[in-house]
């Protein structure tokens, strides 16, 4: 056949075959016998990923003061199948943990898996890993990882700072940045502003020697990257208002909150009982958390979002308003507070009678304001009273009540303005009427609001019927954050109509239930109220702004079962102005009796 | 003749362990790849080890079958078997699943079916077939253009799958064609356009010019200085001037950017290790520090922790340069070199021109597989993502080359007849 003439060809073939096999065998020979730089990596070299953590953001008061910074701590790894024959006993000396706590910490680990790092011991302080340090190198498979932790120069503002924690499964699941050891904000502004806060996570690939030591990075380091450090957030708070509040309010179950009306800015944001936030941090985290989750009192409520209270008197206000904007109410309008009028809420004060609106105001006058409530849902004039009811709730909701507000805190209640339909389940449509519903026109009944609503309502009415939505971050990092979040919302009524309310207000604390409390050289513009509460004692409630003209600074302060509005809430919140307005405090004698009564 | 029922007489034991010693190393070399100490038996079918062990049992099942069925079956369906590998290919282009990037799997439940890796045998066969038929004469146009057509037609549709790799394995068919009677210029052709191409991107397109035209002026002391050598002396460096000029084109236009990086990052060009040169880095980091007798049986950290890619599949050779160092990479170099040559060896002693061409294509296929694999993990060619036989992890491409093989293996029983 032809082809067999051509059969020499394979001995070409062959050769081609042995000629890329010989290459192939040079090529493995030096790189697996000659050439070093891949020994590096070799048979007793191990990589070690160690992730670099970054330390979080630190936080700052509106004055630059440190609220919070980080401190480094150690955490201790083991990956189980390099760890070699040891002196457990002197090693669980070291560590100070028992010979059981090891066997488990260790099977918990290995079950994890035998190749990677599991942590063994977390957070030992700086001073103990000194003395670990020089001794780990006897125990080949353990090394330690920086962390850092969060650190309070100062004890304050633990409700809105919030807490560090580990990551859940759920939402490693959720999110492929965090893994498992990973820090988190849990709650507060550390939750809020998690993504500014945490910063970059790194990682170094570095080699270590059968004896545990690194023996330097892998590469050079051409895989590593820095971590980053977290933006910095400067915070709306007051620190020194904040603290002061957090000493008027030891002993009192309620809650302080402070906004600039002009900018929306929360100056104080205070719930008590508090806690010092820096139970929570560390190792001590999981026991002092279970203490004070058990606590009676509830130091982890934050009330000032999350407490529901009735506004009582400092509601009136809003009510008078509504009735000037449907045109039911005239400055000049005169109700009595004595016959057939006056019931079915009855005066508590004695004053002058008939009066009108500004005397109303100051002297909180209840059936005053039930003539108002009554007019505004008779007469009003948008058709049926149901529909009366429903512009009434239109207005008050415009004013920032029965929503969110919106805030940067997060888990933000919105308490509530009953709705028509929720007075139709109760009454059934077309069954009930002013009188029904009476309760709203002094703020008590179905009105639930927090006390971050009632410190915007008084913005609102500083502000002549606009707010901006509190927040409590400034500025991340470098730069301000102009967030959209915070803008202005302006209320449904006309703008004129707030002087009455706020000629009202003045004249509370000039004349009326505040006036033995006039902070020193400031006029305030406030108003008492002292809320029914079905469970005990009554709340005291006081809610403020000055000073009058160019107001700085709206307040609400809500003490739970106190009594009187004028008692408790009324003398915490002058002093809280008369601090954040002169700097300091004058009345000494004031200050020390707030400071000093316990009221549970 | 012999009877047909001492075909196990006949049969060539030499191959059938080379093939088995290589599916073992290559099962083993998976389980250590992959392995998971949750699954620890190396015969966990939710494992790809223990999965490998099932495609290892199918494969010598259809082994099997092939050698009892009857050797003519081969040469007489050829045809008929290779247009319906092609109705394959393209019924994968219409209906198949796209798994990492390439269109080229039949998804049946959680099984894929590769139809690009059964094509190879099929069109083998059918290169087989129309050389052992009449009037075959390699100065013909017919003779030559045809088998163009045979190994283009699926190489194309392969390339139309995006699987470059598969589809450059159809270039290997040249070395048929060379024991054909193709020039073996061709071939050096082949070789030399390759080492252009390449010493064109690696140093730049004046600097190789400038070469080759100080090497046509020194070839002009050695040859006869008659016009026509001259002539076609100038022809040729007028042409390869040319030839360099398009590459650098070509490269820039043509090429995709993956393709691109990974030719640089061979080239030294690129030295991105955590983008495109990863996979080859790593995998010379896995194979350099397995050192000459290897980091042992499971205790290799590169493929353990994961550093290496695809460490089952197209990687395979790692885990057998880390854990068993060059003893082990010698091993299966040299396995691999016996294997082609005992094939090309049997190739040569057939009668019928049918089992001869046969041959020489199974050892051209998995030559090219040898070649480009290993080549790609040790750093000397550019990443196309093709299985090393027989030891990759991988049902279609181990029941394909299998058919391959067996086919062969049957062939060559009967090779005093004339199929």
């Amino acid at each position: 056949m032809a082809n067999k003439s051509l059969s020499s060809r394979k001995e070409s073939v062959i050769a081609i075959f042995m000629v890329v096999g010989v290459i192939f065998l040079m090529r493995l020979f030096w790189l697996q016998v000659i050439d070093s730089s891949y020994k590096n990596s070799a048979k007793s070299n191990v990589l070690r990923y160690v992730t670099q953590y970054p330390a979080r953001g630190l936080v700052y008061d509106r004055k630059g003061k440190l609220l919070v910074y980080n401190e480094a701590v150690y955490d201790l790894m083991v990956i189980p199948n390099q760890v070699k024959r040891m002196d457990t006993l002197e090693f669980c000396r070291l560590l100070e943990i028992s010979p059981e706590g090891f066997r488990e910490r260790f099977n918990k680990a290995r079950k994890y898996s035998r190749f990677k790092p599991s942590l063994f011991e977390k957070q030992i302080s700086k001073e103990a890993f000194g003395f670990i340090e020089e001794k780990l190198y006897r125990y080949p498979g353990f090394y330690v990882q920086p962390r850092t932790l969060r650190k309070y120069p100062k004890p304050i503002a633990a409700h809105l700072l919030g807490y560090v924690g580990e990551v859940n499964q759920r939402t490693i699941d959720k999110n492929p940045y965090y893994k498992s050891g990973d820090y988190i904000g849990i709650s507060g502004i550390e939750k809020s502003y998690e993504e500014q806060l945490r910063g970059i996570k790194g990682i170094k690939v570095k080699m270590v020697d059968v004896h545990n030591r690194e023996v330097g990075s892998y590469q050079d380091g051409v895989l590593d990257t820095t971590a980053v450090m977290g933006n910095d957030l400067y915070l709306t708070i007051d620190a020194d208002l904040q603290e002061y509040g957090e000493q008027l309010m030891q002993g009192k179950m309620g809650s302080v909150v402070a906004i600039e009306p002009s900018t929306g800015e929360v100056l104080a944001f205070l719930s008590s009982p508090g806690y010092d936030p820096n139970l929570l941090v560390g190792r001590v985290r999981g026991k002092n958390f279970g203490l004070l989750s058990e606590d009676p009192v509830k130091p982890l409520l934050n009330r000032a979002m999350m407490g529901l209270y009735p506004p009582g008197s400092t509601f009136k206000m809003l009510n008078d308003l509504v009735g000037l904007q449907e045109g039911v109410l005239k400055p000049s309008t005169r109700y009595s507070c004595q016959g057939a009028g006056s019931t079915p809420i009855r005066c508590t004060h004695s004053h002058q009678s008939p009066l009108d609106v500004y005397v109303a105001i100051q002297q909180s006058c209840n059936p005053f304001h039930w003539n108002v409530f009554r007019s505004i849902l008779t007469s009003s004039g948008h058709g049926s009273l149901r529909e009366n009811y429903i512009s009434w709730r239109k207005h008050i909701m415009s004013m920032g009540f029965g929503h969110k507000l919106g805030t940067d805190i997060g888990s933000e209640l919105s308490g509530n303005i009953p709705t028509a339909e929720s007075f139709d389940a109760i009454y059934g449509k077309g069954r009930w009427n002013a009188m029904t519903v009476r309760s709203l026109s002094i703020g008590q009944g179905e009105i639930l609001a927090t006390p971050l609503q009632i410190a915007n309502s008084a913005a609102v009415i500083s502000n002549r019927g606009f707010y901006y939505v509190p927040h409590i971050v400034k500025s991340t990092g470098d730069s301000s954050i102009v967030d959209d979040r915070y803008k202005k919302v302006i209320s449904t009524i006309n703008p004129a109509h707030f002087e009455v309310a706020i000629e009202g207000m003045r004249q509370v604390a000039t004349m009326g239930t505040a006036r033995w409390y006039q902070p020193d050289g400031i006029t305030m513009c406030g108003k008492t109220g002292t809320v029914e509460n079905p469970h005990g004692k009554d709340h005291s409630l006081f809610m403020a702004f000055a000073p009058d003209v160019n107001p700085v600074i709206a307040i609400a302060v809500v003490i739970e079962n106190s009594g009187f509005g004028s008692t408790w809430a009324l003398p915490i919140a002058s002093l809280m102005i008369e601090k954040y307005i002169n700097g300091e405090v004058k009345r000494k004698e004031l200050e020390e009796r707030m400071i000093n009564t316990k009221l549970y | 003749m012999r009877e047909r029922n001492q075909i196990f007489g006949d049969i060539d034991w030499t191959l059938i362990l080379l093939y088995l010693a290589l599916v073992i190393i290559g099962w083993v070399n998976i389980y250590a790849a992959v392995y998971n100490e949750d699954h620890s038996s190396i015969m966990d079918l939710s494992q790809s080890y223990g999965k490998q062990m099932i495609w290892i049992l199918t494969s010598l099942f259809i082994g099997l079958v092939i050698l009892l069925t009857d050797a003519r079956f081969f040469s007489t369906f050829a045809f008929l078997i290779y247009g319906f590998t092609i109705l394959m290919l393209i019924g994968v282009l219409l209906f198949g699943g796209t798994v990492s990037g390439s269109k080229s799997w039949f998804q049946i439940g959680s099984f894929g079916l590769q139809p690009a890796e059964f094509a190879k045998f099929a069109t083998n066969l059918a290169l087989a077939k129309f050389f052992s038929g009449q009037h075959i004469n390699i100065k013909d146009f017919k003779t030559r253009f045809l088998p163009l057509v045979f190994f283009g037609t699926p190489a194309l549709l392969i390339l139309l799958q995006n699987d470059t790799g598969s589809a450059l394995v159809y270039s290997s068919f040249v070395l048929v064609l060379y024991r054909m009677g193709l020039s073996g210029n061709f071939l050096l052709a082949g070789v030399m356009i390759g080492v252009i191409a390449l010493s064109t991107l690696m140093v730049g397109q004046y600097w190789v010019m400038g070469f080759v035209g100080l090497l046509a002026g020194a070839l002009l002391f050695f040859i006869k200085r008659n016009r026509s050598n001259i002539i076609s002396l100038v022809g040729l460096l007028l042409l390869t001037v040319g030839f360099i000029y398009s590459v650098d084109y070509a490269f820039d236009n043509f090429l995709g950017d993956h393709q691109k990086s990974r030719i640089d990052v061979l080239l030294g060009k690129e030295l991105d290790l955590k983008g495109a040169g990863y996979n080859v880095n790593q995998s010379k980091i896995a194979i350099g520090s397995g050192g000459f007798i290897g980091k042992g049986f499971l205790q290799g950290t590169q493929t353990k922790y994961n550093f290496v890619p695809e460490q089952s599949t197209d990687f395979i050779f790692c885990t057998v340069g880390e854990e068993w160092g060059f003893v082990g990479t010698t091993t299966v170099i040299v396995l691999f070199v016996l294997l082609l040559i005992r094939i090309i060896k049997l190739a040569e002693r057939q009668r019928s021109t049918f089992g001869l061409i046969y041959g020489y294509g199974v050892a051209s296929i998995l030559f090219f597989h040898f070649a480009i694999n290993i080549g790609m993990t040790i750093g000397l060619v550019p990443v196309i993502g093709i299985p090393l036989p027989f030891i990759s992890y991988g049902g279609s491409s181990l029941w394909a080359f299998t058919i391959l093989l067996f086919i062969f293996i049957k062939l060559d029983t009967r090779r005093a007849a004339l199929l």
